[in-house]
């Protein structure tokens, strides 16, 4: 080997590995700048989803180190708690009913904003506004305004002739009641509606006014197709949410139930009420962990939701292929 | 060497003199600067009326300095326990817990403190013997105990013609149906007797209130549900919802919504919507904070016509109080502990106080006791040897939550067959014990 040879051989040697020290650094740097977020996510997710499913696996009364049970928890869950069937309809009943409500009050409301030619910074302000009320609050307030023997809407019902229903207090009624509130606070779906509705292209919509298009059909083929990103968002989030649905349901059940407990006393389970019709799969796991102390089984039941909302979530955006443009993609 | 001598005694002597002051000071610092703290569940007037009783320990205990801090409950007690800075002395509303407790260490057991101090635990009723302890092991004593029984409107009674209060249940329901007003189409002015559970106290939806009237066993002697054996659970059950029928689901629903809080001045009850009710001692306070001029008396409630020797009996229930693991101060503890459980002095004065039921049997009978005819139905309830409390499980009262959500059912009529719905509770009902590692029956 000739000594040129070896000084070329030495040469690409070192550029390697130069291009090597500086990949590491970028890499270091890149780790450096994310280790805030990474830190909160091994800390605050990572860890407890990790403790969640070893949890999952014991029998844990908060009190005593958790005793491996294997199976146990799980088998219970899917064979034997009478209680995680009423649940899981409950909560599908939100996912099936509330949902797209949701989703379709804020979409019409955030298109008649978008509309509005005068007041619009006013309506947009009005219909907000719920959204910034603590969710606790405002269904006390709900529960108040719905009862159904003082509350105001079944007086004003009783003066046109209409015999109100139960409400919260009905299990045919508490599950709407409690639509009704989740589509009173929609604000913050309804702004990111108005967001995406506003900054759709307008040459789109004059072509298709000249080829004419109209209201209806220029909503059909250029306001949701423009969208549609935005909507698949709030399906996601929305979707999620009633999977999480819980301090609503926890407070409308309390007050509507009546049946009020002194401070302390946790004898009194209104969890569910009336008859288990808002007893949601959320408040049935607080109901193992906090009432009745079994970690171990709350926590088998928090791995079969977050399986369940990792799954739902997946099938949503594998979907949403089919209906979803995305400015400038390339299918 | 003599002088060494004198010198090394003088020495000796001036090191045992700082030494023993030492110890002196430091005993009498330590004795005053010790502050033991006491948790407990209750808030506003019955805190404070706490707090006096502790004030007066204060007072004859120089040694000890009691902080006491109210509005506790379980979730509060768990996670001291778990983070290790627990109180000296603790308290619980939920008594239905100390399964939990006693089974996983987390309150200490008491029984080495008993043997030392030679102290008889039956000097309490055998009921609040029973929900203080699990499987034998004592890590908790009563304070003060809820009792239940029947509250009559006197005026209402006289003006229906009904001369005494009724002491069956089927005379119960003659009563209520005479005392109940109604309204344009069917609606509830005033209700004789509400049985819908979920109202008020009384109708705990776990019909815990209800089955020792009925003499109502949850296990049998294996200790299995036996729900659908024990054919006390369907006598109630049938009755309960024959009176529901009558005033009719949906006005009773209605009835209800419209009631004020169970713990406002505007209790059904206290304002003259109610005939008759199944409640607390506690009630007798309310009434006499709230509307002393109302006309009523209390009576034992009402028991099933096939078991009329169960008259006098009742629901109990209790405060709970012990010492959680990990405490600093532990002696103290529990000389603060035996203080407030067995002393019938401060169990008088507190049971004055908030009108809580005092729990040994030497302290129901106190001078100190305030005399009061209302109050006094209670304290005879208590000693009754068939008032009962609910089961000790380790599974807290996860099994109630079954119960309650089968009676809800029932009484709005969509459980079908009652045998058979009783069946099924009783087999979810093992299973859910089996889960929990529950045991523990009465």
């Amino acid at each position: 080997m000739t000594e040129a040879a070896i000084t070329a051989g030495a040469f690409t040697q070192e550029r390697r590995r130069a291009r090597r020290r500086a990949a590491w650094r970028r890499r270091r740097l890149v780790l450096l700048l994310m280790s805030p977020w990474l830190v909160g996510f091994c800390l605050f997710f990572g860890y407890p989803l990790v403790m969640s499913v070893y949890l999952s696996f014991t029998h844990y009364d908060l009190l005593s180190s958790p005793k491996w049970i294997g199976w146990a928890n799980y088998h219970y869950l899917f064979t034997q708690d009478p209680q995680v069937g009423p649940a899981v309809r409950n909560t599908l009943w939100l996912i099936l009913i509330m949902v797209p409500l949701q989703v379709l009050f804020a979409f019409g409301v955030a298109m008649m904003v978008a509309r509005a030619r005068r007041g619009v910074g006013f309506f947009r302000t009005i219909f907000y506004l719920p959204a910034l009320a603590p969710p606790v609050a405002a269904t006390m307030a709900f529960v108040y305004l719905l009862n159904p023997a003082t509350g105001p809407v079944n007086v004003i019902l009783g003066h046109l002739g209409i015999n109100g229903p139960l409400w919260f207090q009905s299990p045919q009624w508490s599950k709407p009641s409690l639509t009704l509130l989740s589509i009173w606070g929609v604000g913050n779906l309804m702004i990111i509606f108005l967001a995406a509705i506003l900054d759709a292209p307008q040459q789109l919509y004059e072509s298709a006014e000249l080829d004419g298009a109209g209201p209806f059909q220029r909503m059909r083929w250029v306001t949701l197709p423009t969208i549609s990103p935005v909507i698949l968002f709030s399906v996601v989030i929305s979707v999620i949410a009633a999977m999480q649905y819980f301090t609503q349901a926890y407070v409308a059940a309390n007050i509507a139930s009546g049946q009020a407990s002194q401070a302390g006393d946790q004898t009194v389970n209104n969890l569910g009420y009336p008859e288990g019709s808002t007893l949601f799969y959320p408040v049935l796991l607080y109901q193992h962990g906090f009432r009745f102390f079994n970690m171990g089984y709350a926590s088998a039941l928090s791995v079969l939701l977050l399986i369940v909302a990792f799954t739902v979530t997946v099938l949503i955006i594998r979907n949403s292929r089919r209906w979803v443009h995305y400015a400038g993609a390339v299918k | 060497m003599r002088r060494g001598v004198i010198a090394a005694v003088a020495l000796v002597a001036i090191l045992a003199a700082v030494a023993g002051g030492t110890a002196r000071s430091a005993a009498h610092a330590g004795t005053k600067a010790d502050t033991i703290t006491i948790w407990v569940g209750w808030s506003a007037r019955e805190l404070k009326a706490f707090k006096s009783i502790i004030a007066e320990y204060d007072k004859n205990h120089p040694d000890v300095n009691v902080k006491v801090v109210g509005g506790i409950n379980d979730d509060k007690i768990t996670a001291a326990i778990r983070s290790g800075n627990v109180p000296d002395v603790v308290s619980s509303f939920t008594s239905a817990n100390v399964g939990s407790y006693c089974k996983s260490g987390a309150w200490v057991d008491l029984k080495p403190f008993l043997s030392k101090d030679h102290l008889d635990v039956n000097v309490f009723p055998k009921t609040s013997q029973y929900y203080t302890q699990y499987n034998g092991k004592r890590c908790a004593l009563p304070l003060l105990a809820d009792v239940y029984g029947l509250y009559y409107n006197k005026k209402m009674f006289a003006a229906a013609g009904i001369k005494s209060p009724p002491k069956t249940m089927s005379q119960l329901t003659a009563d209520a149906k005479k005392l109940t007003k109604r309204g344009k189409g069917g609606s509830l002015k005033v209700v004789g007797y509400n049985p819908f559970l979920g109202f008020y106290a009384g109708n705990a939806p776990d019909l815990s209130a209800y089955a020792p009237l009925y003499g109502a066993k949850y296990t049998d002697a294996g200790g299995h549900s036996s729900l659908s054996k024990d054919p006390a659970w369907s006598r109630l059950l049938r009755w309960q919802k024959s009176l529901v029928d009558w005033y009719g689901y949906k006005n009773l629903q209605k009835f209800d919504a419209g009631a004020a809080d169970e713990f406002s001045a505007s209790h059904a009850f206290e304002i003259g919507k109610l005939g008759m009710m199944i409640d607390g001692e506690w009630r007798v306070a309310f009434i006499q904070a709230e509307h002393p001029e109302l006309s009523y008396a209390t009576a034992p409630a009402p028991v099933d016509d096939a078991k009329p020797s169960l008259y006098g009996a009742g629901y109990v229930n209790g405060t709970i109080i012990g010492i959680p693991k990990g405490v600093k101060h532990k002696d103290q503890a529990w000389a603060l502990l035996k203080y407030l459980t067995f002393n019938a002095h401060p169990l008088a004065l507190f049971s004055n106080a908030i009108r809580n039921v005092p729990t040994t049997k030497q302290s129901l009978t106190s001078k100190e006791i305030k005399p009061d005819a209302h109050f006094k139905t209670f304290l005879t309830i208590f000693k009754n040897p068939n008032s009962k409390t609910t089961p000790i499980t380790a599974a807290g009262n996860a099994y109630g939550t079954l119960i309650q959500a089968f009676a809800v059912k029932w009484q709005a009529g969509h459980a079908g067959d009652l045998h058979a719905g009783l069946q099924k509770l009783d087999k979810q009902i093992d299973a859910q014990l089996k889960q929990a590692q529950a045991g523990g029956v009465p």
